[in-house]
Parts: C-alpha cells; structure tokens; sequence
C-alpha cells in the first residue's frame, strides 16, 4: 500500500463526511425552510391561534433557523434524535430494531442478488447477442419499467394468496427464531431482489464487455491462452473494480426500494417507519429517518469509489 | 508433440496463403447490415526468415491478411474463402484448439499501441513470458534469463528490472520494443508487426526500427511487416507487398518496388512527396509578427511557449516543425487567441493583435482563418456543406440569397469539387473531400493567412499529395499566406518558404528554407533530419551509424 | 430521413401502445363508460360484460377509473417532465458554455441535491408541504432536472470542446449561434432519448407516492393511487391493485421501447460501422 492511494482514500472518507453535513444542512433546510408550517400542520386548519403559538414555542420553532439547525446537528452527533411529535416516544429507541429489521431485509436481498446477477451478467457476455443475453437484456428493460408493487403484489397475489406458500404479511418480531424470520421475509426478500437483479445485471455486463473489448484482450488471445484463462487472467483483475462499483451503485438502489417494499408486506423497517410519520407530517421522525437512509446510501457510494481507487494499478504502482 | 515433428519435418514456404477471401458484417446506420469483402483472394508466400512488408492506404486490408496468418479476424471480420498453409498444413481448418496451439507458439502479434495491448494489472514480466510458459516451451527462470536478454538485445535501459514494472511505468517506445521481445521470447517461426512503429514520434520511431531489424537478423525469424509508410517498410524487408482496396497491385522485391515500380498506383506511392515548389525570399513587411511570445496552461505553472519569435510573409508558408508536445500547436492557439500570450505580441497585417479572442475585431478574425487536423470534427456534422461554407460569407460580407450561392459554386470550383456536393452532409464525403471544404470554408473569409494544423496527417500519402497541391494552387491565386504546422518534414521540404524548427516550447532553428535545411545543425535539429525515414535502401543503418558518430564525437 | 418501413417491430408495439395511453388521457370523458366517482356497482365485482374489468373497492367501473387515471397519471407526469427538461437542460447548456463560477456552484449544487435518494428527499419535503397536484409536480420537476442537468451539461460540454464549435468561435460567431445552431442540433438525439426516460421515472416516481398515499389525494386517483385502494383485495385473492399496476408497466416500457429505437436510430449519424 503506497501514500498516493492512502491519500486519495482518506480523501474521498473526508468528502464523504463533508458531503453528510451538507446533507443534514439539506434535509433540514427541505423540512423547516419551505413555506409549510409544521404546527399548522400538526394541529389542522381548524387550530385557534392561541394553540398554534404554543405549538410553536414548545418545539422551538420561534427560534431563527440556523439556531434550530445547530440544536438538530448537536443532538444528532450524541446520539439524540428527539421525541416524535405524534407519539412522544424516543425517535432513536424506534429507529435502532427497525433498522435492524430493515438491513436484515436488504441484506437477504442482496445475498441473493449479488452473486446471481454477476453470474447472469457473465453468461449474457459468453453468450453474447444469443437467446441468454436477449433474454437478459429484454429482463433489464422491464424491471426498469416495473414499479416496485407491481412484482410485489404479483407475488404476494401468486405465492400467498394462490398457492399459500408464504405469508402474505410479514410480521417479526423480537426473540424471533432466525428461521422463521427467515421465511417471512422471503417474499419482500424476493421482490427487492427482481427490483434491483436486472439492472445489476445489465450494468455487470456492460462492465465485463468493456474490459472484454480491450487490446490487451486480443494479446491474450493471439498467445493462444484459453478462454477461460483469458477471462480469469486478464479480463477478471481489470473488471473486479468495476464490477464492485456496479454492486455498491445497485445497494444503494435498493437502499430506497425498500420504502415500497416494506409498505407493500407491513414489514416493520424503516421505510414503513418514514412513510406513517411523513403521512403524520411528523417531522422530527421524517427528518432522522431521512438522515440515516441518506447516509447509507452515501456510505455505499464511498465504498464504491473507494473500491475503484484500490483496484486500479496505476495508483497501485504509481511511476 | 505433433506440432513440433509438423516444425522439423517441413521444408516448404513457411506461410503460403492462398486466394485469401474476408468478409465483414457492416451496420450502416439506419439500415439493414450487410456483407462487405474486405480482401478479394489475396494470394502470398513467405520463406523461412524473410521479412515481407504489406504495404497500402487505411482500408487496404493490410491488418486483416496480417492476422489471417493467425486465423484471427478482428471485430466481426470471418476468414471466408481460401487457404492459409503454415508449416505445411492448412491452419484454417484446425479448429480451435489447432489454432490456440500456433498462436503465441509458432506466430506472435506485436500491436500497433503496446500501450493499450499490455494489461494495465501484470507486470510486464509476467506478460512477456505468459505465451512461451502456456505453450510449454521452457521453465519460467529460464524463460525470464531469455526475456532479459532480448530486453538488453532491444536496447532497453535497466534490462534486468524492467520486467517488474507495470505498462504504465513505461514510455511508448519503451513498451513497443518490450511488445517486440514478448513476441521473440516464444521463439517463434513468424511474428506480424502490425504498424508497430506508427503511434510513436519521429525520433523515437527510428530506434524502435533499428532493434527491430536487428532482432530479426539475430534470431533469423520471418516477419510480415505492415505500414502504411513504404520508407519504413523499406528498411527492414526483403520484399514487399503492395495492396489497394483488398487486392493485390504489385509484389516484388523490396529494391524493385521502390526504384523500378511497375504499376501506376506503386510509382504514385513512391514519387508521392514530389512537389516542385520554388521558394520564395522573405519580405521586408511580414503578414503576422510573433515577437518574443510565452504562454502557459494552468494560469503560469506549465510554460508551453517560451518567447517565441517567428514572422510570416505575404503569399509565403512558414512551416512549423516538432514532435509531439513541442508547442507547435499550442502556437497556432495563441495566435488566434485562444490562449493569450502572458508575454509578448502579436502584429497581424500591420495591427497589433488583442491577446484575447474577445477582444478581437470582427476584420481581424476575418483575415486570419484555420483549418484543422481532423476536419470530421471541424465540420458541425449537422450542417451541410452549402450551410459550411456559406456562413462565412453572410457573417462576414452580409451576402445572401443568389449572391451567396454564386459565390459558393465559385468556391466549389476552387477545391475541386462540383456543385453537387451543395447540399451533402460531411458524413456523405470522403476524407480528402471533407477537407477541402474546411479549404473552402476558410478561404470563403478572403483571408491574409490560414493556419494550418497537421491538416495533412490523418489521411492516406495519395490524398494527403492532392491537398497540398491544391493548397499551393490556391496560395498562388489568392496571394493567402500559410503557417503549416506539421510532423513531418518530408512535407515541409515539399511546401515551406521558410522554417521554424520547436522543441520542448521553443524555437531552436528559424529561417529561409534553404538556410535550416543546410548544416552545420543544431543537435535537436540535427537528430530530427536524421530520423525522418527515407525512401532508399540502407537508408536505417546510415543513420544509425552517423548517430553513433556524433555520439562518440561528443 | 424517416422511412416508415425501417422501424423495428419493438418501437411499432411501443408507438402503438403509447398512442392508446395518450388517446385515453385525451378524451378521457368521452371514452370513459362511466364518471370517475360514480358508483355503478357491488364492492370487487368480477371481470363481465357491463364491468370489463370489474369494478373497484367501493363499487366503481375500474375501466373508467383507469381511463381517467390514465389522464392524471400522464397529465402530472408530462407536466413534472417538461419542468426538469427544461429547468435541467436550460442551467446544463449554460453551466457548458460559460463554465467558471456558475458551471462549478450549479455543479456541486447538484451533486448535493443527488446525494440523497430522490424517493428519500421527495418524502421529507413532501412532509411539509400542502398536498396537491401543483406541490407534486414542482417535487418531482425539481428533484428530477438534477439528472437532466448532468446529462446535458456532459453532452453539452463534449460538443463545445469539439474543432466545429472552436471554429465557429474564431469567426467570432456570438453565444446565442454556438448553443442554438452549433450545440443543441448535436446535443438532441441523447436528449429526446432521455426525455423517454424521464418520463418514465415520472410516472414510477409519481405512481410510489401515490402508492405510499403522499401522491394524488382522493376521490381523484392516478394509477398508484388506484392500487392503493384496491391492494387490500389481494389477500382475497381479488387482482384489481394488479390491473393499474400492469398499466403503469406497460406504460414504461412502451415509452422505453420508444426511446431506445429514437437513441438508436440517432446515435451514429457520422456513418461508418454501427454498434454491431
């Protein structure tokens, strides 16, 4: 490991943490600056003037923005991220199981998803423009199109209602055996996986193609090696940072299929979470939930530029 | 093993291709695609340890006879007719193990970018021993004591550590010799040298050649040698190959060809930089005016041009000489104000130029026009060539309508070209007719000076030839001044009234033709002239020796 | 330049299906069997011939419903698309050509606004504000023309670097012929494209809200809104939430189809080989 990658690395980590400032600065700025009033909301049109103001005060709304801001980050950096304003329970308390339950979801997905879809974006590149890449391709297209419940609920209508293989709801809960916990989230597992499968696997095969259309290909090639050692001499070590780009990208896609997926199986995450306390107008919630989804998903795009740093030679060995 | 009693036993040519035919799938945007033969029964014998050189314009197929050698087609190209005999059996029909078991064993590719044929992941090393170590010739230490060996026969600098390194620790030069040892280290009977020495500077091209000769000589190793350069292919063949449009044109010895050619198309190759031009004698009042000129990118940290001098007369061509990165383009930039200069000025026809672009007057653009390198791109290719030419005249003399059409009928005329080409789209043209409308284009200003940038470099010696005499006809007619930047210096003997010589950002020799190309020289200078290739035997190894002579006298 | 015999069987079948949608939202009221609201019926009703595709939660015709919601879903989607195109494409040509401060500032703004999931950030803003049809289609323009933006910035800045606007610039040529006559004819066939793709986001994105109940609020409903409704059949074995939901799919990738025979058609006008 030389100094230019630790550089180049730690830079991207400060980028990273940057860019995660700006971001509460934006999601705060997205929930208290635009022309709604958040205890007009809370309380309805009907609210006498005299509930509004008090309101007010006691969420600290009188106070100038940037004085709230500060307030919000402060409490967020120790670990205090306020009381919901329908329940008054602690958001922090809520959130810690529900983002268990909610990286437990995406986290079976992604195990399934990852490896198949490497394994399909090879195949559609052996057999290129034959019926397996046809098909494949054909795939891409309509998971772009499909909305999220529409393979949902085909699912749930196929394999819960009609043939009754798996629960239609997915309840968990605490102390739950792994398995059984298991087999509730097949299907919100399996839907999140056909979400984002295609669309991985058509940016794997772009990926591989691009490596496979190299010079340095045909050299191998013309040594008369054999394909599979081409491909696993020459082609693999030039696509692995592509490919790891390809996965971080799609997680963090699937990061936000989740919201969909959750609502569609009551699955109790955070997506489910983020959408009742929105409907809510619930703020302090819809704020903290946005925080954390927006960080995961920026965490998994660092963890994508950081892989491609790593696996590129030229800043390996620099001259 | 059985290839190797097919080596021993065989006593005939070692390739003998027979009434070669391939054929390609082409996608024309927007229609169907399409069968296209790209070489129509090509038929050639090589011996053991000749060298034949396949020489011809892009599109002659010189690349794909080359690798049928290999039973390769490149990108969708198919081996559809004929026979390729190596060592005595048809390689066409041994399927695809056959094929792997020749390929990287007994015929070894060396590419014409060794920069993108390398894998940016191996150590060299590694890449350079990989064929012989699949084919089982030899264990790897003994293997990587061969390959130091042909680095150190090669010439490389540091031969015993270079094969640690990765492609991108090296220069271009340096990978392409290393390319050339990958292909020796094999031991192979035929190694094609696919325009091996093409992407690399004028200097630079001039020792690659001579370690590849003399790498061939030392391992008595046959060789197809592909150029489109017939003073390279010259050097280092026995015979030679000319092909045109997938056929053959002439196949003799390599003396023959170049001194005796027998058909039309071979004696224009040849004779192709035979321009008579006389020169013309400085002016006391010089159109543009470069005193003491530096510009640097970056705002002042990479000085590019360092106080540069250079004057151009009326109706005159100033030449402009060097490699890549010597600022000779970066000269044309601020003339025209697309970098201002920090230090210096500029005086066109009388005026002191604005340093910025912006800041100049509408006259001044006027007389002063460019015509690019790559004229695909220079053309909007949304336009067509009536809108291309036309709009010069309405943005600078306010012509329209029949007025303006006359006038680019005229202009038409001018480049050659009928007025059928009013309303065709540059895609619809060929290389040399894009441009001569770029010619058009500029000359539809009425300027005092067009700066041409490499216009002739990226197209075939024919056309390239055409352009240039069209160029001189027009400077006659027009009295239009030229500074012609260019590479190569056959085409400044054959056009400049005077020269201007750059390295490293400035100007080391400066003047009367006659005067720059006469010694004593500077060395930069010197080393330049001696590296340009020429068309006559032995012409590599004179200049090999001379070189070593300056260097022992140094 | 169209020949009409050359278009391939897959951009017919999205041109057609395409067509019916945009028929449907157009004369909505006239092709409509039933009102919108009108209750005609029991709860679910199956598929007959006086209900083609049964009817809805609450006993509505769902074919009139999904007519009508064909006319939400595209009015809002159009709408929100035209917004971002022309927000997106307009600040990315500029950033291109002026470049310096104001490409660098429009430029991180972005970055920003995208580091954050858009279904995310439309969900926290959408926290706040009132919920109708004009705050949905101001969400969705603005979180949308981020990727307009990026897409005709890079578009935009490949052409201004290329010799023909180089040369235009040396005529002296001013900044209104460089973008309209020398960038934008070049810059137009990824860009129709991407207005295909655009579109379709819009309708996904608009469909996920309402779906989520943040969207088209009621008795107005666009096709996520509809599947909301009716999604509680499902566990009774009643597809009614499937009918729009296939809709929206269609919808997608008929308009996708669309747009990839445009992009294809397009891409390689300087002739020579294709993409084989």
């Amino acid at each position: 490991m030389s100094s230019p990658i630790l550089k180049l690395v730690a830079q991207r980590l400060a980028l990273g943490v940057v860019l995660l400032f700006a971001v509460s600065v934006l999601i705060f700025a997205g929930t208290q600056i635009l022309p709604g009033d958040v205890a007009q909301s809370i309380l309805g049109q009907a609210a006498t003037p005299q509930a509004l103001a008090n309101l007010r005060e006691q969420l600290g709304l009188d106070d100038p923005a940037y004085v709230r801001y500060f307030r919000w980050l402060g409490g967020v950096l120790t670990g205090d991220l306020g009381k919901a304003l329908t329940s008054g329970q602690d958001i922090a308390t809520s959130i810690g199981g529900r983002l268990e339950n909610t990286l437990f979801l995406a986290g079976c997905a992604a195990v399934v998803a990852v490896p198949l879809a490497i394994l399909l974006g090879l195949l559609a590149v052996r057999y290129r423009n034959g019926p397996i890449d046809k098909l494949i391709s054909g795939l891409a297209l309509a998971s772009t199109s499909f909305p999220e419940f529409f393979i949902g609920y085909l699912l749930v209508y196929f394999f819960a209602v009609k043939w009754q293989i798996f629960p239609a709801i997915s309840t968990v809960f605490d102390g739950m055996p792994f398995l059984q916990r298991l087999q509730a989230v097949v299907l919100p597992a399996a839907a999140l996986t056909l979400v984002v499968l295609a669309h991985m696997m058509r940016m794997t095969r772009a990926a591989i193609l691009n490596v496979m259309q190299s010079a340095y290909i045909e050299t191998a090639e013309l040594k008369g090696l054999r394909p599979i050692d081409i491909i696993r001499k020459h082609a693999f070590p030039n696509a692995i940072a592509p490919v790891v780009n390809v996965v971080m990208l799609n997680l963090a896609y699937l990061v936000v299929g989740v919201v969909v997926i959750e609502v569609i199986f009551v699955y109790p995450g955070m997506g489910q979470y983020l959408v009742d306390h929105v409907t809510k107008r619930d703020v302090p919630v819809v704020q903290a939930v946005g925080l954390v989804f927006a960080a995961v998903y920026i965490l998994l795009n660092i963890v994508a530029d950081i892989a491609a740093i790593l696996a590129n030679p030229r800043l390996r060995h620099p001259k | 093993m059985a290839k190797a009693a097919a080596k021993t036993a065989h006593d005939g040519p070692l390739l003998d291709i027979r009434n070669l035919k391939i054929e390609a799938t082409v996608y024309p945007p927007g229609e169907e695609p399409k069968q296209v033969t790209i070489v129509h029964g090509v038929s050639l014998t090589l011996q053991k340890g000749k060298v034949l050189g396949l020489i011809g314009e892009s599109g002659a197929g010189k690349s794909t006879i080359g690798l049928s050698s290999m039973a390769y087609g490149r990108g969708g190209v198919k081996i559809t007719g004929g026979e390729v005999i190596l060592n005595g059996r048809d390689i066409l029909k041994g399927g695809a193990k056959g094929v792997r078991a020749l390929r990287g064993r007994e015929v070894c590719y060396v590419a014409q970018s060794a920069a993108a044929a390398f894998n940016p992941a191996h150590r060299l090393m590694d890449q350079v021993v990989e064929a012989a170590l699949e084919h089982g010739t030899g264990k790897r230490a003994e293997l990587e004591k061969r390959a130091v060996a042909l680095f150190r026969k090669l010439s490389l600098p540091n031969p015993e550590t270079i094969g640690e390194r990765y492609p991108h620790q090296v220069s271009g030069g340096q990978l392409q010799r290393v390319m050339t040892a990958m292909a020796l280290c094999s031991e192979p009977d035929l190694i094609v040298f696919d325009e091996p020495t093409t992407a690399l500077d004028v200097t630079t091209q001039i020792d690659v050649l001579a370690a590849i000769k003399d790498a061939i000589r030392d391992t008595g190793v046959a060789a197809l040698y592909i150029t489109h350069d017939l003073a390279v292919v010259a050097q280092v063949s026995d015979e030679i190959m000319v092909l045109r449009h997938g056929r053959l044109v002439e196949w003799g010895g390599t003396r023959q060809i170049i001194k005796e050619p027998r058909q039309e198309y071979t004696n224009a190759l040849v004779s192709v930089h035979h321009i008579e031009h006389a020169e013309k004698t400085p002016t006391t009042a010089p159109v543009l005016s470069v005193k003491n000129v530096t510009a640097s990118y970056g705002g002042g940290e990479v000085k590019v041009l360092k106080n540069v001098s250079v004057d151009i007369h009326p109706g005159q061509t100033l030449a402009v000489v060097g490699e890549s990165g010597s600022g000779k383009s970066t000269l044309a930039r601020a003339i025209t104000g697309l970098l201002p200069p920090q230090e210096g000025s500029i005086t066109f026809a009388g005026r002191t130029l604005s340093n910025a672009l912006k800041d100049r007057t509408k006259n001044d653009l006027r007389e002063l026009q460019m015509i690019y390198q790559m004229a695909d791109v220079a053309m909007n290719p949304r336009q067509t060539v009536g809108t291309i030419i036309g709009r010069p005249l309405e943005f600078y003399f306010n012509m329209r309508g029949r007025e303006r059409d006359q006038r680019i009928a005229e202009l038409l005329e001018k480049i050659e070209m009928g007025k059928g080409f009013v309303d065709r789209y540059p895609a619809e043209l060929s290389g040399g007719q894009k441009q001569r409308v770029c010619i058009a284009r500029a000359l539809a200003a009425k300027p005092k000076l067009i700066i041409c940038d490499e216009v002739t470099s990226a197209l075939d010696p024919l056309v390239a030839n055409g352009i240039l005499k069209l160029l001189l006809a027009l400077q006659a007619e027009e009295d239009v001044a030229y500074m012609f930047i260019t590479h190569d210096l056959a085409t400044v003997k054959a056009i400049a009234d005077s020269i201007a010589v750059m390295y490293r950002g400035e100007v080391v020799r400066y003047g009367p033709k006659s005067q720059v190309l006469t010694p004593p020289f500077d060395a930069y200078t010197d080393l330049l002239l001696s590296s340009v290739p020429e068309m006559e035997l032995g012409w590599l190894e004179k200049a090999i020796a001379g070189r070593r002579m300056a260097a022992a006298g140094n | 330049m169209l020949d009409i015999k050359r278009i391939p069987t897959g951009a017919w079948i999205g041109l057609l299906v395409t067509g019916v949608f945009l028929i449907c939202a157009v004369f909505a009221p006239w092709l409509a069997p039933h009102g919108n609201a009108e209750i005609v019926g029991g709860v679910w009703e199956p598929m007959s011939s006086t209900h083609l595709l049964g009817t809805d939660n609450i006993g509505r015709d769902l074919l009139s419903r999904m007519i009508y919601g064909a006319r939400i879903t595209i009015f809002i989607a159009v709408l929100a698309t035209a917004l971002s195109f022309s927000l997106g494409a307009i600040l990315g040509f500029t950033a291109a050509v002026v470049g310096g401060w104001f490409d660098t500032g429009m430029s991180r703004l972005v970055d920003l606004l995208m580091s954050i999931p858009t279904l995310i950030f439309g969900l926290v803003v959408l926290s706040v504000l009132p919920s109708n049809v004009v705050t949905l289609i101001l969400v969705m323009g603005v979180l949308d023309s981020t990727r307009v933006y990026r897409l005709s910035r890079a578009v935009a800045v490949d052409i201004n670097v290329m010799d023909f606007v180089e040369a235009a610039k040396l005529r002296g040529e001013g900044m209104v012929w460089i973008i309209f006559r020398e960038i934008l004819p070049n810059a137009l066939s990824p860009l129709i494209s991407e207005l295909g793709l655009r579109f379709i986001y819009a309708v996904l994105f608009l469909s996920a809200l309402s779906f989520l109940g943040l969207g088209v609020q009621p008795p107005n409903a666009d096709w996520g809104g509809m599947v909301k409704e009716n999604k509680d059949g499902i566990v009774f074995g009643i597809p009614a939430a499937l009918i729009p939901a296939a809709a929206i799919a269609l919808l997608a990738i008929s308009v996708n189809l669309v747009a990839d025979w445009i992009l294809n058609r397009t891409t390689d006008l300087k002739g020579g080989r294709g993409n084989g």
